[in-house]
């Protein structure tokens, strides 16, 4: 099947091209901070995780987000997602390798990565997670792949591998899960100690993941003449515009906890992340136009995909409106989520965090090596849907 | 036996299996978490922190802020004594930071404990912090590949080995207790020691209460270094006749967010 990738016409391969360039970039970049060490990075004893580590969380979302065309196509037999439940697959597999990237590029040593297996921790969330992980990542690959050649062949799919279709729905819920608990788990962290953060994460990765897909469709239907259909789509914007709003209204939650028990611990990062936060006579605000960016973004989103008209009129303003609620969560838990809750240090000192180019320009590439596999994967399920079609 | 009893049946052995190997799970994983229950007040004594691990040692440190406060010179002489002899860089940018014990704020040490009517030495003067050593670590817990491990002695230790750098354990630390080594620290050592290995780019590092001395009978270089004050006392909590433990009997001290269960082995006299 994957000869179906080698084959395209001239926009294909530039648009590799044009990725494969922001890669090469990054490669170059990993080798400067891997010769010299993370210290080229903005990062600093008080805010020890920095883009890498918040773009990893975001993307575990995005991931996860897939299940929202997997659950309804086969637990409730949902028909109209028959055709793109591969692209949530697929999505899953290049975002899960994006979160492996990541991951990587931020240990300090990373030939020592195997020492998590080596010496399996279960105390430790870090090990759970990464079993989740592998795991979604093996899942997804194995049904897209089985699924997708039966449907060349067009026969039904195995039966053995529902097994392993209704497996991977849990395990979509689990791996944002586990996630969560790599943060809401840590005493000190005021921001982070919050039993809603599991359930934030998946409401938000519910409307992030599939507002990609709905851009991704959209995109597909232009340029690879693949039809997702009305009533996919349709389908997916409610959901969209379900979880975005459940994503919402936990925000507020954690503003009306912190605010109104008035406890500063619990106030302190939403006031930084929002409004900046006053210490020694300095006001610390630099990931407040980031905050408001999610939220002007958020609204923007959500009017053009709930309003009849933008929603109806064009693929253009549904598209603008799903892109706007995908970068208005990746700004909420890719930026403001991780960084927010180093400050302040359990010192109660004030550190701010400012990528240094080497270090976004990795974190670029990485995007673009996910972007990469996941254009060659819908290259390939969309050839076979033409095969089929012809 | 008919199919519904046979269902039943099936169905109440798989939920027994499930449940047991639940609790397992669940078991392993309050493991780390000890008594941590029976300790949520501010402010406990040496008594009840004590009681949460049993065993023969437990490392602690009373630090008295007085004498720090009487003799501003004396933060700085236990500071160098135990960066020289670890082989703590010393890098002219602070965001490459690295540091086992440190002189700060009371602010800063205990900013669980604000007052807006602090009196004039307090406010003035600063006292050491370090690791904690606590009881219940929740950096031990949250290290994926046992890199850092409380020892049977209370002491919280670091295999620099076998760290990943994940720097998971800094985001646990509620006390800011760990350094990472964001680039080569081998150039901003002054005097190496050939006795304490130096650290290599890429791995976690903190006060390891100078296990290396401890096991050979010294005391950690920062008691040593300003014995005569004694404004530092090191020694077993474990032994309710040991001089630590008459000092936590005589005189009200008080631990670092104790609220957030981590049972600190450092105490403060106030």
């Amino acid at each position: 099947m994957f000869e179906k990738a080698l084959k395209g016409n001239n926009y294909y391969w530039m648009w590799l091209a044009f990725l494969g360039f922001f890669v090469a970039v990054a490669v170059v970049c990993y080798l400067r901070q891997y010769f010299y060490g993370l210290g080229l990075t903005g990062m600093t004893r008080d805010v020890s995780w920095g883009l890498y580590i918040s773009q990893f969380t975001f993307l575990v979302g995005v991931a996860a987000g897939g299940v929202m065309l997997v659950l309804p196509y086969y637990i409730h037999n949902f028909k109209a997602f028959g055709r793109i439940t591969i692209l949530g697959e697929f999505l899953a597999i290049a975002s899960l390798l994006m979160c492996m990237m990541f991951i990587m590029a931020d240990l300090g040593q990373p030939l020592r990565g195997l020492n998590v297996l080596l010496y399996p921790t279960p105390n430790s969330m870090l090990f759970w997670d990464m079993c989740v992980l592998w795991g979604y990542l093996i899942l997804n690959a194995l049904c897209g792949w089985v699924i997708l050649t039966a449907e060349r062949k067009q026969i039904h799919p195995p039966k053995w591998i529902y097994f392993f279709v209704y497996l991977s729905i849990p395990f979509a819920f689990s791996i944002h899960t586990v996630t969560a608990m790599l943060y809401c788990g840590l005493p000190g962290r005021h921001f982070w100690l919050s039993a809603i953060i599991a359930p934030r994460f998946l409401a938000s990765a519910f409307a992030a993941g599939p507002a990609l897909i709905v851009v991704m469709a959209l995109i597909l239907k232009r340029v690879a003449n693949f039809d997702a259909g009305k009533e996919a789509i349709n389908k997916m914007v409610t959901i969209i515009t379900y979880a975005a709003i459940a994503n919402m209204f936990f925000v507020c939650l954690e503003f009306f906890v912190g605010f109104y028990s008035d406890i500063p611990g619990h106030k302190h990062t939403l006031q930084y992340l929002f409004f900046g936060l006053e210490h020694h006579g300095h006001v610390y605000n630099n990931l407040v136009p980031f905050m408001w960016g999610f939220i002007v973004l958020f609204f923007v989103g959500i009017a053009l995909i709930t309003i009849p008209y933008t929603r109806k009129q064009s693929d253009l303003w549904l598209g603008i409106g799903c892109a706007s609620i995908f970068f208005a969560f990746w700004l909420d838990k890719g930026i403001g989520f991780v960084l927010g809750g180093f400050v302040p240090t359990p010192t109660e000192e004030i550190v701010e965090y400012y990528p240094t180019i080497n270090e976004l320009f990795i974190t670029i590439g990485i995007w673009a090596a996910g972007f990469f596999i996941l254009s060659v994967l819908y290259k390939i399920a969309i050839g076979v849907e033409h095969e089929i079609e012809a | 036996m008919d199919t519904n009893r046979r269902n039943f049946l099936k169905v109440a052995g798989i939920s027994t299996l499930a449940g047991l190997g639940g609790t397992a799970v669940v078991d392993r994983l309050v493991a780390g978490a000890g008594m941590a229950h029976a300790t949520t007040g501010a402010g406990q004594g040496a008594e009840q922190a004590g009681a949460a691990k049993a065993g023969a040692t437990r490392y602690g440190m009373v630090i008295d802020i007085k004498k720090f406060q009487m003799d501003p010179g004396l933060g700085e002489k236990a500071v160098k004594a135990c960066h020289q002899i670890h082989n703590v860089p010393n890098f002219p940018e602070k965001r490459d930071e690295i540091k086992w014990i440190w002189m700060t704020n009371f602010e800063n040490a205990f900013p669980e404990k604000p007052n807006l009517y602090q009196d004039e030495v307090t406010e003035k003067h600063q006292l050491p912090i370090l690791c904690n050593h606590c009881d219940n670590p929740p950096c031990v817990r949250a290290c994926p590949t046992k890199a850092t491990f409380r020892s049977d002695d209370g002491i919280v230790g670091m295999d620099y080995h076998r760290c990943i750098g994940c720097r998971f354990c800094m985001a646990a630390c509620p006390y800011g207790s760990r350094s990472f080594n964001w680039r080569d620290p081998r150039l901003f050592i002054t005097n190496i020691n050939k006795d304490y290995p130096a650290r290599t780019r890429g791995v976690v590092e903190k006060c390891n209460f100078c296990v290396e001395r401890v096991q050979i009978g010294k005391l950690p270089a920062c008691v040593e270094a300003i014995i005569d004050s004694k404004a530092l006392v090191f020694g077993n909590l474990n032994d309710p006749n040991s001089e630590i433990r008459k000092i936590l009997k005589e005189k009200h001290t008080i631990q670092r967010n104790p609220s957030l269960g981590t049972l600190p082995s450092v105490f403060y006299i106030v």
